[in-house]
């Protein structure tokens, strides 16, 4: 469960996040949308503490991250991420990639590391590119690597932050594909997306967020069909043409 | 003007004339041993050298504004004051403010200055290469759980380190040439030993072109590879690296 409470987080005098409270519940699959720069990233950043609240308190399955000596490392192990610029590692090959933070951090041995690394690599689609090295691999390819890498991790909790939005338009369905996928199961998932498509599809929630406030909050139908605000509408108008 | 030339050659030919090659041959054991003492000053200087860039140029490179701070005044004040001037500072000048220091070797006081000067160079190769590695990285590794010390270490230095390695590679040719300086604090290295032979036989020729041989021979391969390594990391970057 993910806890945002009373959040607000500035840089400098720009006020990005105002007032957030989110509750996630364990295993909801929640979509949020918004426009550029409306604060989607960084709202989704606090959820592992990637970017600090300036005041509010963050909360991920009891453990209050905001606190003070907060075991902040600890938690994000059950967190994983997945950027939007993948950020693979590009000296590591494909199963280095997913293998290197079990080994490390979690204390798993290479074998059984490599295991089930193989294992998410064959789910994904890329179990014949495990020892390639990033650069090798496509946008779309990448991709997935990333979300085998975060799975890797076995997480509680699965954060995606615009996983498209870099990828050539040939390549979206590939990954949106592995995304549906994972969220036909138990995992807790956040996924900022501007793909409606998908937002439809694979969304239990879905959260609008314009210039750090939360204006919409509830199903894919409500938010398709049955817009409260008029900056959704406008934003919705804009984006279904 | 043909004259002066005719004269010049003349002088040329005295300044190397057998009698000179013969003065030096006489001394060429202390010419080895001052190319002992440089070869042994520039390994360790070049010990401490890395261990003090490697040591601040992560700490310029961190978030953390006080430990930025001292990395920028070290690197600041080594870059911008002449090496000899800090290596006569710490043969002649300290001993008078903390005597004990006269107990240190003056070898070590040359590997001391030396080492801490291209310390502050190779500092600024390294922050350099550290800040070319996009900040995504860091942020994976953090987001997978890893503290700043293993995402340096498993992520962050790997990548810098083909970034940093030809600048340091330049940095150690540097560091050999400038062991020179330990001539003015009379460490027996072998600027010393040519000086010295020089000036008791009056054979600058033979003694200083011997003493660029060698130093050039010391440097060379070293130059050589810097640029081998320039040229593989700029195919690498060609190579499209994500
Ligand atoms: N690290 C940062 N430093 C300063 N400003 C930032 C930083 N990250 C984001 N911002 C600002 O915060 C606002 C929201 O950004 P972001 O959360 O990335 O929006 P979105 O993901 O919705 O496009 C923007 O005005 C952006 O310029
Ligand atoms: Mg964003």
């Amino acid at each position: 469960m993910i806890e945002l409470i009373k959040v607000n987080k500035s840089f400098g005098s720009n006020h990005v996040l105002k007032d957030i409270d989110l509750t996630v519940p364990t295993g909801q699959k929640l979509v949020i949308i918004g426009p550029s720069g409306s604060g989607k990233s960084t709202m989704i950043r606090c959820m592992n503490m990637l970017e600090k609240p300036t005041s509010g308190r963050v909360v991920i399955d009891g453990a209050e991250l905001t606190a003070h000596k907060a075991p902040i490392a600890q938690v994000r192990q059950s967190v994983a991420m997945v950027f939007q610029q993948f950020n693979l590692y590009p000296h590591k090959t494909v199963l280095e990639n997913l293998t290197l933070a079990p080994i490390v951090v979690q204390g798993v041995s290479k074998e059984e590391a490599e295991d089930s690394g193989m294992a998410f690599l064959t789910r994904v689609g890329l179990r014949e590119k495990a020892g390639e090295y990033p650069a090798q691999l496509s946008g779309g390819q990448q991709q997935r690597v990333a979300i085998a890498r975060a799975l890797n991790m076995h997480p509680k909790i699965l954060l995606f932050d615009e996983p498209t939005s870099a990828l050539d338009p040939e390549m979206i369905q590939e990954v949106l594909d592995v995304i549906v996928g994972l969220a036909e199961e138990g995992i807790t998932m956040v996924v900022v997306t501007h793909e409606m498509g998908f937002a439809r599809e694979a969304a239990d929630r879905v959260v609008f967020i314009d210039e750090g406030r939360i204006l919409e909050d509830g199903t894919p139908q409500h938010f398709f069909e049955d817009a409260q605000h008029e900056r959704t509408k406008l934003f919705l108008s804009k984006i279904l043409r | 003007m043909f004259d002066g030339f005719i004269q010049w050659l003349g002088n040329l030919s005295l300044m190397f004339s057998s009698a000179k090659w013969a003065s030096l041959g006489d001394h060429l054991g202390l010419i080895f041993s001052g190319l002992g003492i440089t070869i042994v000053a520039s390994v360790l200087a070049l010990a401490l050298a890395l261990v003090l860039g490697i040591v601040f140029g992560v700490l310029s490179a961190s978030n953390w504004k006080p430990l930025r701070a001292v990395a920028r005044v070290y690197v600041e004040f080594f870059q911008n004051t002449p090496l000899m001037l800090q290596v006569v500072f710490l043969g002649f000048g300290l001993p008078i403010v903390w005597p004990q220091f006269n107990a240190v070797p003056v070898l070590m006081v040359g590997v001391i200055g030396v080492g801490i000067y291209h310390g502050a160079y190779i500092s600024e190769a390294v922050r350099a290469g550290i800040q070319s590695i996009s900040k995504g990285q860091l942020e994976a590794s953090l987001s997978q759980g890893m503290s700043y010390v293993q995402a340096m270490r498993h992520v962050v230095i790997p990548q810098a380190l083909t970034v940093v390695l030809p600048p340091l590679t330049n940095q150690a040719v540097n560091l050999i040439k400038n062991t020179s300086v330990l001539l003015y604090i009379g460490a027996f290295d072998l600027m010393y030993q040519a000086k010295s032979i020089q000036a008791a036989n009056y054979n600058p020729g033979p003694v200083y072109l011997v003493a660029m041989v060698l130093y050039f021979c010391l440097c060379y391969p070293l130059a050589f590879l810097a640029k081998r390594l320039e040229d593989r990391a700029e195919a690498a970057q060609g190579g499209g690296q994500a």
